[in-house]
C-alpha cells in the first residue's frame, strides 16, 4: 500500500516537473503569438469584431478575451487557420459580428461630396485622399472595404462597389470530384 | 553529329498534322473589323494611344508599352478606330479585356517602314524590338527584347531555335519553316549577335522532314532532327535534348549559357529589324472539324470565326480550342480575336474529342510520374491539391509543373490531374495577392496610428508650452 | 472541359483484366496438380467478393456499376482463393473473402484508399484464426494415398463429409515449406529432408513457373515495373544463397526458396499491387527488398511456414514513410 502511494506520488511529482519545465522551456512569447494571429487576420481594420482594429483583436484572442469567430471579412477560412494555430476547435462565424460579404471597395460620388474630411478621419488605412472643401477620392488599391467611412458622411455620398472579377484576379475552378 | 540527350517520360499522342499541311500558308481576306487586345504579352498591358474615330495606318503603334516588362501593339492594317473598350478575348476565364476595335478601310496604307542597320548598337536594337511588339510566338508571349539581353555577367553559348512543334494538330511552325526559312535564318543571325552566342542550333522533331530540309538549305545554323515525343517542344525539354542542360524552375536559362526562341519569333525579329515591320500578323493553324484544314497568315485581331469560315466548319462542331489538344484552352466563343499567342484553333466535335470519362479514385499506379517530363510525383501533387493542402503541394514542387498534360493523358482513372494543378496554382497566387494586400493595409494602419499618436503628443506639447508661457507672463 | 482533351490510357478495368489473365497459367497448373476443387474455391471466392463489393458500395452510397466493373474485387478474390488450400471448407473461403473486401478494402475507403493488401489481410486472418484448416493442403495427385472424385470433394467442402473409410490425413499433406520447418526442428539433415516424397513431386516448381510466366507477361505489358519483382526475388535469393553456402545442412537452397510457397505470386501479383505499395522507383526497390527480408526471416524463425503475407502487411505499414523519404529530385534540381 505504502509502496503504491510512494510510486504514484513520485510519478506525479516527476511528471509535474516535466510539465512545468516544458511550460517554461517551450513558452510561447505573448507577443509572438499576437504577431501570428495578426498575420492571419485580414487587416481590414473594420472593427466588426468589436475591437478597434485587427491588432487589438489579435491581442484579445491571445489573451483569451475574444473568440476566434468574430471576424466576418476573414470568413471561415480564417477561423480554420486560427483554430489550427491555437489548437482549438473550429467554430462557425458568430453572426452577431456580421456576415462575410464579397470583397468591395468604397466609392465616393464626387458630385455630391462636400469636402468635409470626416471620411478621411474615419479611414483606418488612409486610403482616401482629399482636403477640406475639396472632393475626396478613394484610392481603390488601398481600400480594405471596411465601410467605416460610410456612417460619418453627412451627405451619404459613399457607396460600396463589389470588386469585379477580371483576368488579373481570375482563378481556375477546382475540378469536379471523382465518382468516389 | 550532335549528341542528343533524353528527358524523362513524355507521351506519343496521335499526330493529326497531315491534314493541315497539304496547302501552303493561305492569306485570308480582310475581316470587317479587327479586335486588337492591348494585353497580348506577359507583363503589363500596353496603354492605348488612339481615340475612337481616329484613322490609323498599317503598322502604326496603337498601344504603348508600359513599364519594363511590356510590349507594343500595332494597327494590323489601315482604317478607322471604332472604339476602345472591353471585349471578349481568348482566355480560359471567358472574361473581357481592353481592346481596340479597328475597321479596315481596305487600302493597306503603311506607315513609313524604315529598315534598320543590322549592325546597330544592341541596346537600341532591343528597344526597337520592344516597340515593334516582338514577343515569343510559341505561346508564352514573353517580350523577346528581355530574353535577348544576356546581361553583363553571363555568357550565352548556345542559341536554340525551337521548331519542334510537338503538340498534335499544330503545324504553323512547320509551314513557316518550309516557306520562310530565309526569314528565320536571318532573324536567328540578329538574335545570335544580340546574345553573343557561339552557336545557333535549331531543333525540329523528325516528323517534319520538309521543314528540316528547308532549314538546312537556309544555312547559318545547325539543324538537328530531334525524336518526336510530346512535350519535346517545351523549351526546357528541347534545351535538355540538345545540350543536356536542365534549367530548373525559377531560373533563367541564360544563367546556364542557353537561350531558346520559337522559330516564328526569329522571323518576326527579322521583319522588325530588316524590314521595319512590327508584328501585325501570325500564322494560325485552323484544323479539327473543318472542311479544309490549313494555315492562315492572320492579322492580329482577326475574329477567329472569320478564319473558321474560310476553312469551312463542318456540321457537328461544338466550340473551339486555342492551342493544341494537350495544353490548349477552350475559347469562350469563336468571336474572340487572333492574338500573338494563338498558334492553332481546333474546331471541336464530339467525334474528335469525346467527352471525358468520369474520374475514378487514384490507384497509385504512378504512370503519371513515369510520364512526367518535369520529373514530379503528380499523384502526390494531386492528393495535396485535392485536400487544399497548398503548402505541401508547393513543397512537392507544384510550380515546377509545366502543365503539359502527360499525367492526365496516361491516367487510367481519368483524373483531370492538370486541372488540379492549375486550380492549386491559382489559389496560391490569390492567397499571395491577399497576403500582400493585407500586409499593405497593416502597414498603412500602423503608420496612421503612429501619426495620430504623434499629432496628439505634439498637440499636448504645444499646449504645455503655451500654458508655461502663459505662466511666465 | 479542359486540356488535355485527349487521353489514351488503359483504364483501371483493362489493367485488372490483364492481371487476372496473367493468373490463368497458375490457375491451370493449380487445377492440374490439385484437381477441380481449386475452381470451386475460386468461384466461391469470386461470388462472395462481388456480392459483398456491391453491397458495400451500395451501403457507402457509391455508384455500384463502375466499381464492380473495375475488376479489383475479382482480383482480390482470385489471389486469396489461390492462397487458400484447395478443398478448404466453404466457410473458410467466405470468411476470408469477406474480411478482405469488407474490412480491409471498404472500411478503409474502398479502391485506392486501403493501406493493406486486401487479399493478404484475408489470408492473415484465416491463418491466424484457423491454422489447422489453412495448413491442410491436398497432397499432390502423385503422392496422395487416396483420391476423391469431384462430388466427394464438394461434399467435403460444403458439408464436411468424407466418404466412409477415407481419412483426411490420407488426402492431405504438409506443404514443402511446412515440412522443411518441422523436419529441421527434428534435427534432420537437409539431405534427408529433401529426399522425402513431398520433394520428389514437381508441383511446387511448376506452380512457381506458372506464376513467373504470368508475371513476365505483366512486365511485358508494362502493368508492373521491374523494380518490385527483381528486388523481392533478388533479396530472397541473396539471403538464402549466402546462408546456404555457409551451412547447406541447415539452410535450403535459394532455388528451393524461390520455387516454394508464395514467393512468385508475391513477387509479381501481391507486392505489385499499386494501391498498397510505394510509388517511387527507389521506394519500390526498398519496399520489395524489405518484404523479401521479412519473408525469409519468417520462413527461418517465424511460427508459420511461409511469411509472404505477413511480410507484405508489415511493409504496407511502411509505405507512406518510404514514399516520403524516396521522393526523387525534380527536373533541373538534381545534385
Amino acid at each position: 500500500m505504502l509502496d503504491a502511494i510512494i510510486v504514484m506520488s513520485g510519478l506525479a511529482l516527476f511528471l509535474g516537473g516535466v510539465l512545468g519545465y516544458a511550460s517554461i522551456r517551450f513558452h510561447v512569447q505573448g507577443n509572438a503569438l499576437v504577431e501570428k494571429i495578426d498575420a492571419i487576420l485580414p487587416q481590414t481594420q473594420c472593427a466588426q469584431c468589436g475591437f478597434p482594429g485587427c491588432r487589438p483583436y489579435a491581442e484579445a484572442i491571445a489573451e483569451g478575451r475574444a473568440d476566434i469567430n468574430q471576424c466576418p471579412p476573414g470568413g471561415e477560412a480564417n477561423i480554420h487557420k486560427l483554430a489550427d494555430l491555437l489548437g482549438v476547435e473550429f467554430k462557425p462565424l458568430n453572426a452577431e459580428h456580421g456576415e462575410p460579404k464579397p470583397k468591395s471597395v468604397a466609392y465616393i460620388d464626387e458630385n455630391t461630396c462636400i469636402g468635409c474630411t470626416l471620411c478621411l478621419q474615419a479611414c483606418p488605412v488612409d486610403a482616401i485622399s482629399g482636403a477640406p472643401k475639396q472632393m475626396h477620392t478613394i484610392i481603390a488599391q488601398e481600400c480594405t472595404g471596411c465601410e467605416l467611412c460610410i456612417p460619418p458622411c453627412p451627405v451619404d455620398c459613399i457607396v460600396m462597389v463589389p470588386v469585379e472579377s477580371s483576368i488579373a484576379n481570375w482563378k481556375w475552378k477546382p475540378p469536379m470530384k471523382e465518382v468516389a | 553529329m550532335r549528341q542528343l540527350y533524353h528527358f524523362n517520360g513524355g507521351v506519343h499522342p496521335p499526330q493529326h498534322k497531315d491534314q493541315s499541311t497539304i496547302d501552303p500558308i493561305r492569306i485570308p481576306p480582310l475581316p470587317e473589323k479587327l479586335i486588337i487586345p492591348l494585353h497580348q504579352h506577359i507583363g503589363s498591358s500596353a496603354k492605348a494611344l488612339v481615340q475612337p474615330g481616329e484613322r490609323v495606318l498599317k503598322g502604326q503603334m496603337i498601344g504603348q508599352p508600359e513599364g519594363h516588362v511590356s510590349s507594343a501593339i500595332h494597327a494590323p492594317t489601315s482604317g478607322k478606330i471604332l472604339s476602345v473598350g472591353m471585349e471578349p478575348v481568348p482566355h480560359p476565364s471567358g472574361l473581357d479585356a481592353l481592346c481596340v476595335i479597328l475597321e479596315p478601310d481596305g487600302l493597306e496604307e503603311w506607315i513609313e517602314r524604315v529598315p534598320l542597320d543590322p549592325e546597330m548598337d544592341p541596346g537600341t536594337m532591343r528597344t526597337k524590338l520592344k516597340d515593334a511588339g516582338v514577343v515569343g510566338l510559341g505561346g508564352a508571349v514573353f517580350p523577346s527584347f528581355i530574353k535577348l539581353n544576356p546581361g553583363s555577367k553571363n555568357k550565352v553559348r548556345t542559341l536554340i531555335l525551337n521548331g519542334a512543334e510537338c503538340e498534335p494538330y499544330i503545324t504553323c511552325d512547320d509551314l513557316l519553316m518550309r516557306e520562310r526559312a530565309f526569314e528565320i535564318a536571318e532573324g536567328a543571325k540578329l538574335m545570335q549577335r544580340l546574345l553573343g552566342a557561339e552557336e545557333v542550333v535549331l531543333g525540329i522533331e523528325d516528323n517534319k522532314p520538309l521543314a528540316i530540309e528547308a532549314m538546312k538549305s537556309a544555312g547559318g545554323m545547325e539543324v538537328v532532327a530531334v525524336p518526336t515525343v510530346y512535350p519535346g517542344g517545351g523549351a526546357k525539354q528541347l534545351i535538355k535534348v540538345l545540350t543536356g542542360v536542365e534549367v530548373p524552375a525559377g531560373e533563367r536559362s541564360t544563367d546556364l549559357g542557353v537561350q531558346c526562341f520559337n522559330v516564328a519569333t526569329a522571323a518576326s525579329v527579322y521583319r522588325a529589324i530588316r524590314l521595319g515591320e512590327p508584328v501585325l500578323s501570325r500564322i494560325v493553324t485552323i484544323t479539327g472539324n473543318v472542311a479544309q484544314p490549313g494555315n492562315y497568315e492572320a492579322l492580329i485581331g482577326t475574329p477567329v470565326d472569320h478564319l473558321i469560315r474560310q476553312a469551312g466548319a463542318l456540321p457537328g462542331s461544338s466550340g473551339a480550342i486555342m492551342g493544341g489538344p494537350m495544353m490548349g484552352i477552350d475559347l469562350p466563343s469563336t468571336h474572340v480575336p487572333v492574338v500573338k499567342a494563338m498558334n492553332c484553333v481546333i474546331v471541336k466535335s464530339e467525334a474528335l474529342f469525346p467527352k471525358a470519362l468520369d474520374p475514378m479514385p487514384c490507384i497509385r499506379c504512378a504512370r503519371c510520374a513515369e510520364s512526367c517530363p518535369a520529373e514530379l510525383q503528380p499523384q502526390e501533387l494531386y492528393w495535396f491539391a485535392k485536400a487544399k493542402n497548398f503548402g505541401k503541394a508547393q513543397e512537392y514542387a507544384l510550380f515546377d509543373c509545366i502543365e503539359c498534360g502527360c499525367c492526365s493523358y496516361v491516367c487510367p482513372s481519368h483524373i483531370p490531374l492538370v486541372q488540379y494543378y492549375r486550380y492549386a496554382k491559382s489559389e496560391i497566387w490569390a492567397q499571395e495577392r491577399e497576403k500582400k494586400a493585407s500586409d499593405l493595409a497593416r502597414l498603412r494602419h500602423e503608420f496612421r496610428v503612429e501619426r495620430m499618436e504623434r499629432d496628439k503628443r505634439e498637440k499636448a506639447e504645444r499646449l504645455a508650452q503655451k500654458s508655461a508661457q502663459a505662466k511666465e507672463l | 472541359m479542359n486540356s488535355p482533351y485527349i487521353t489514351r490510357s488503359p483504364s483501371v478495368t483493362e489493367i485488372m483484366v490483364k492481371v487476372l489473365a496473367a493468373l490463368i497459367p497458375a490457375i491451370a497448373a493449380d487445377v492440374w496438380f490439385f484437381g477441380p476443387a481449386v475452381l470451386v474455391t475460386l468461384a466461391l471466392a469470386s461470388v462472395t467478393a462481388l456480392v459483398l463489393e456491391a453491397f458495400m458500395l451500395r451501403l457507402r452510397g457509391r455508384p455500384v456499376k463502375p466499381f464492380l466493373m473495375d475488376g479489383s474485387a475479382l482480383l482480390t478474390a482470385w489471389l486469396l482463393g489461390l492462397s487458400i488450400p484447395p478443398m478448404a471448407p466453404w466457410w473458410l473461403i467466405v470468411t476470408g473473402t469477406a474480411f478482405a473486401i469488407v474490412i480491409a478494402k471498404h472500411l478503409y475507403g474502398g479502391l485506392g484508399s486501403n493501406p493493406f493488401n486486401p487479399a493478404m489481410v484475408g489470408y492473415a486472418v484465416l491463418i491466424i484464426s484457423f491454422p489447422v484448416q489453412m495448413t491442410q493442403w491436398l497432397a499432390p495427385a502423385s503422392i496422395a494415398q487416396s483420391h476423391l472424385d469431384f462430388s466427394s470433394i464438394l461434399d467435403y467442402m460444403f458439408f464436411h463429409a468424407l466418404p466412409a473409410n477415407t481419412g483426411l490425413d490420407a488426402l492431405t499433406s504438409a506443404t514443402p515449406l511446412d515440412t522443411l520447418k518441422t523436419q529441421l526442428h527434428l534435427d534432420k539433415s537437409m539431405d534427408a529432408i529433401m529426399s522425402l516424397p513431398i520433394y520428389g513431386t514437381i508441383g511446387g516448381k511448376w506452380m512457381a513457373a506458372a506464376y513467373l510466366a504470368g508475371g513476365l507477361y505483366l512486365l511485358q505489358q508494362k502493368i508492373v515495373s521491374w523494380h518490385v519483382p527483381v528486388s523481392f526475388i533478388g533479396t530472397i535469393a541473396i539471403l538464402s544463397g549466402a546462408l546456404h553456402l555457409v551451412d547447406p545442412a541447415h539452410y535450403a537452397s535459394p532455388l528451393f526458396q524461390l520455387a516454394s510457397g508464395a514467393t512468385m505470386i508475391g513477387a509479381f501479383f501481391i507486392l505489385t499491387d499499386p494501391v498498397t505499395g510505394p510509388t517511387t522507383p527507389k521506394g519500390k526497390l526498398l519496399f520489395a527488398s524489405g518484404a523479401g527480408f521479412l519473408t525469409y526471416v519468417i520462413r527461418l524463425h517465424g511460427g508459420y511456414p511461409d511469411g509472404v503475407a505477413f511480410a507484405v502487411l508489415l511493409m504496407n505499414i511502411c509505405v507512406p514513410l518510404i514514399d516520403a523519404y524516396t521522393q526523387p529530385p525534380v527536373f533541373g534540381k538534381k545534385k
